[in-house]
């Protein structure tokens, strides 16, 4: 019998109902709250009516809540074998995806899986941050010195990044790119390497946008200057901004939003659904959003703090640090402050697949904080 | 694995873990802090979009949702002088489509079913949705009858995007009759909307001719406001504020539209004109043009086609020849001459002048249409007879400026300010104007103008104006406008017009020439004699050569009768009855009738009696009517 395997047997009894007394009830409420406010808002884009939206919203939000709870007694360490399966599966679902997906709304391609569009992407975000957690687990300070330790991950990263990047699908991929970035940094990567890895990344940002399609160099120059064509690519970020910008202090009132419920707000359920609120709630009920979601991050941060087993830390750190990239991409492509990049609220914005990749992003989550004393065999290669 | 071995690592790892776990530690707070930095970034754009820019986004976010549109007044009515309507307004039905998600192509099928759309109408409506902005709709036909109407509403389902809307247009009940008095509307193109902005509106029409201009600003009313809450597709929610416009006021005209129709009738298919006024006020009861035009066919646009055929047409439909059409005013000129030759002394009442068939002057010789002549006549015979040696002779007397100071006096050669746009003061020639074309007079030319020729143009109306001068001794001027939204307007009492200043024994002398025109053996116009009581008629005829005749044509005894139409000399008749108390002066005009006494003055006549016997004396009285009108 070896050690490793004592460690485990010498933990306290963890039944179902320690785990369950252990699950991270407030983030469960967090997560309530945020999808509450989803369903006000999708009642509110549909003119005032459950349906078509805010109805399935809440259907998918217990379906998904069901799902997070269920992966989160998941013991962490089958997590954590099944990263790389995860993340194997993740790949080949974009490698699929880029031969026989549908192409919808300009480019983020889905596929048809019994009956069930799902994006590969949003697997992929899930899938690397798992695969990183594992593979940085066992890195001591010293490898993270070592640049052919950081070789794999890196190759991690560039692998789905390229392939979301070939769909074409800026906007995710930079996602994935920043979170990778982010998981690397708490590994302890080396200040000089961040430096080094910083130093091209002007040549980068030229060498993408020169490499760009037509409609994302749209986006950046219409960002730039959105006034110059109001009604075409510009509209739907002067009409976000006219709208949040006339909700003022407390709002228009809920259904009162004339934007929203006249139609002038584009895709007002799905990316722009923050708008709605802030049009229709004013700044008092977007900042009490805003709030929400930063208590969110914040929980998610704080599990990692608190989980003493690395794996658990990466993960939960790169499960959080991915939620933040979501909520701030939307934010500031809703606020004008980024180029409009088609990513969704999560929780808020309608739309099956995001909403449950989100909600089994924050399952792996709860599997961290359930799972947070637990410690892992060290089975060491040698 | 050995347990040594793993001992030994797991130490290592151990002491490494504690060192890993600090740093992660520390970077996972850096991270942490960062993204709450990022929140706070966001929080203070909102701040910024919601709170400082505030305002600047509620105007922006009014501007979408409200739509201001401006409403067309109802325009003012035109009616004639008993209140019979002479220009309104019609609800015009017409089907709309704003494509938006619709197939186009499908529903103008579907519609072209249930509406015949010709081949041209079908291209039209095919540009102007490609033209068209999204939001713009596209009108698919005007004017649908009952029928087409209903069969639409039934279809809707099938016809996505078509709506029948509502407008309204103008329509002109009598027509070709007095399309050239009440003119007609049309939109307004670019420049007009360009000077005044409101003329954008959709189914606003001014006035392009006629009436219809001349009181274009009373008759268009002003246009009210509405306000409306519109969503992003253009659609209306709901209306928020609506301002009614004024509607334009009511235009009452002089005309008579009983009495125009029967002149109108009377002149058939000549290409004439015939002017009745009021001979105590200068009303204008009657101004007909024949050949006339269809006024409506103004209001949704002239075919290519319809206006080549009559802007060649060499009977010139669209032109007034009562106010814009210029002829020389031959023989019915010669009371101007006489009175001329009165007021200048240089012939008495009674004094004689020989006609011998001619008058030589110098080398030339001027014939009198007598080729006999006429022997010693008077002034009185002169006129009656029309002798054209006689009045050679005035004028040679008198001269040209003092012949043609007289003819101004009358009316001729000066602006009578008649409200209709394009009216002419035609041509009354000085020696001064002869001057300003560089060119001396010739006593020659004074000699034509004796008898109406030469240079002398004028219009049927200002013989009209010129008759009923005479006839009234005073300066009236013609007119057509007799109230505006009710109110009478100056010029519909006698008194309102000056005494024209002229001895009245001379004008008594020139009445009595003209009566004896008609009404003695020897006149020259014995068929334009009415055998009634208390109607005579005092008349003068006219014709006007429109080419020269030459000393061979007439050794050759020429005969007009046998030119080309167009080269045939006008013939005119003026006359005024009762000969003992003017009511009324009459112009008739008949562009190349060859002769006044055989071509025009039985028209006159005939459009005299008509006058006489509809005398509003024997009619309801005009207040009566109009409330009949209107109820």
């Amino acid at each position: 019998m070896t050690a490793a395997r004592r460690l485990i047997r010498a933990e306290p009894s963890f039944g179902l109902l320690a785990k369950l007394w252990r699950l991270n009830w407030a983030l469960v409420l967090l997560l309530c709250a945020l999808a509450g406010v989803g369903y006000v808002a999708l009642y509110s884009a549909a003119g005032g009516a459950p349906e078509p939206y805010a109805s399935r919203h809440l259907l998918r939000f217990g379906v998904g809540l069901a799902m997070m709870l269920g992966v989160g007694l998941i013991d962490i360490r089958w997590v954590a074998r099944l990263s790389w399966p995860v993340y194997g599966a993740a790949v080949g679902l974009l490698v699929l995806v880029l031969r026989i997906g549908h192409v919808g709304k300009g480019a983020q391609r889905w596929l048809e899986l019994g009956g069930l569009q799902v994006q590969p992407s949003e697997l992929a975000k899930i899938g690397l941050v798992m695969a990183l957690a594992a593979w940085f687990r066992r890195a001591s300070w010293a490898q993270m010195g070592n640049p052919l330790f950081l070789v794999l991950p890196a190759v991690l990263v560039a692998l789905p990044v390229g392939l979301i990047l070939k769909e074409p699908n800026l906007g995710t991929a930079v996602i994935v790119g920043l979170v990778g970035a982010a998981m690397f940094l708490a590994a302890g990567l080396r200040w000089w390497a961040v430096a080094l890895a910083l130093l091209p990344a002007p040549f980068a940002a030229r060498f993408a946008f020169d490499h760009m399609h037509d409609y994302q160099r749209a986006r950046i120059t219409t960002f730039l200057n959105p006034e110059s064509d109001p009604l075409g690519a510009g509209y739907n970020i002067i009409q976000s901004k006219i709208a949040m910008g006339s909700g003022g202090l407390w709002g228009k009132g809920f259904l009162q939003g004339t934007q929203g419920q006249l139609d002038f707000l584009p895709e007002k359920q799905t990316d722009f659904i923050f708008t709605t609120l802030a049009e229709e709630f004013g700044l008092v009920g977007g900042l009490a959003v805003l709030g929400l979601l930063a208590c969110i991050v914040c929980a998610g941060m704080l599990i990692a703090l608190r989980c003493r087993n690395r794996y658990g830390r990466l993960l939960a750190l790169g499960v959080s640090t991915n939620f933040f990239m979501y909520v701030f991409v939307n934010l500031a492509m809703v606020l004008g402050a980024i180029p409009v990049g088609g990513v969704p609220l999560p929780l808020v914005s309608h739309g099956g697949s995001a909403m449950l990749m989100a909600m089994f992003g924050f399952g792996l989550l709860m599997s961290v904080h359930v799972h947070r004393d637990v410690e892992f065999a060290e089975k060491r290669d040698g | 694995m050995t347990r040594i071995a793993g001992q030994a690592k797991g130490g290592d790892a151990k002491k490494g873990d504690a060192t890993d776990a600090g740093v992660f530690t520390r970077r996972a707070l850096l991270l942490g802090a960062g993204q709450l930095g990022i929140f706070g970034a966001l929080a203070a754009k909102l701040y910024r979009t919601q709170i400082v820019e505030g305002e600047r986004y509620a105007t922006l976010s009014d501007n979408n949702r409200i739509s201001e549109r401006l409403i067309a007044p109802p325009r003012g009515r035109i009616l004639d002088r008993s209140g019979v309507l002479l220009g309104g307004n019609q609800t015009n039905w017409r089907a709309l489509f704003s494509p938006g998600q619709a197939d186009a192509g499908a529903v103008l099928d579907a519609f072209a079913q249930l509406v015949p759309l010709g081949d041209a109408e079908r291209a039209r409506i095919e540009r102007e949705l490609r033209t068209h902005r999204r939001f713009v709709s596209v009108t698919l036909r005007e004017f649908l009858s009952w029928e087409e109407m209903a069969r639409i509403e039934v279809n809707a389902p099938d016809l996505p995007g078509v709506v029948v809307d509502v407008g309204t247009t103008r329509t002109y009940p009598k027509g070709p009759a007095l399309a050239h008095v009440v003119g007609y509307v049309a939109p307004p193109n670019d420049e007009d909307v360009a000077e005044e902005p409101t003329l954008g509106l959709p189914g606003l029409r001014i006035g392009r001719a006629g009436m219809e201009k001349a009181h274009d600003a009373r008759l268009r009313g002003l246009p009210g406001a509405v306000q409306m809450e519109v969503n992003a597709g253009g659609r209306v929610i709901r209306e928020l504020d609506r301002q009614e416009g004024t509607p334009g006021e009511d235009l009452e005209l002089t005309i008579d539209a009983g009495l125009q129709a029967s002149v109108l009738g009377r002149l058939g298919d000549e290409s004439a004109s015939a002017v009745v006024l009021d001979a105590r006020n200068g009303e204008v009861l009657a101004m007909t043009t024949t050949p006339s035009f269809d006024p409506t066919l103004f209001n949704s646009g002239v075919s290519q086609a319809q206006w080549v055929e009559w802007t060649r047409n060499r009977r010139t439909p669209l032109i007034n020849k009562a106010s814009a059409g210029l002829y020389p005013p031959g023989s019915t000129f010669k009371m101007v001459v006489a009175m001329a030759g009165l007021e200048a002394n240089v012939i008495g009442p009674k004094d004689r002048i020989t006609c011998p068939g001619f008058l030589d002057l110098g080398d030339t010789r001027f014939h009198c249409w007598s080729k006999h002549g006429h022997g010693a006549l008077d002034m009185r015979g002169g006129l009656k007879n029309s002798c054209d040696v006689f009045f050679y002779e005035v004028a040679r007397r008198a001269g040209i400026d003092r012949v043609a100071a007289m003819a101004n006096r009358f009316g001729i050669g000066v602006d009578l300010e008649i409200e209709l746009p394009g009216a002419r003061r035609g041509l009354m020639p000085t020696r001064a104007w002869r001057r300003g074309h560089g060119k001396a007079w010739n006593i020659g030319d004074t000699i034509s103008c004796g008898i109406g020729q030469g240079y002398i143009q004028t219009t049927p109306l200002a013989l009209a104006t010129y008759v009923a001068r005479i006839a009234s001794g005073r300066a009236l001027q013609p007119h057509l406008t007799r109230r505006v939204a009710g109110v009478v307007q100056k010029g519909g009492a006698p008194d309102d017009w000056p005494a024209l200043d002229l001895p009245e024994r001379g004008l008594h002398l020139l009445r009595e020439g003209m009566w004896a025109v008609v009404n003695e053996g020897g006149g020259t116009a014995p068929g334009a004699r009415i055998n009634l009581p208390g109607m005579q008629l005092a008349g003068k005829t006219g014709s006007s050569q429109v080419r020269r005749v030459s000393r061979n044509q007439r050794e050759h005894g020429f005969n007009s009768a046998k030119l080309a139409w167009e080269f045939r000399p006008h013939a005119l008749f003026v006359c005024y009855a009762p000969y003992d108390a003017p009511r009324y002066a009459v112009a008739v005009v008949v562009e190349h009738g060859n002769a006044g006494a055989a071509a025009a003055a039985p028209l006159g006549r005939d459009i005299m009696i008509e006058a006489l016997t509809r005398d509003p004396a024997g009619q309801p009285a005009p207040a009566q009517r109009v409330a009949e009108g209107q109820s």
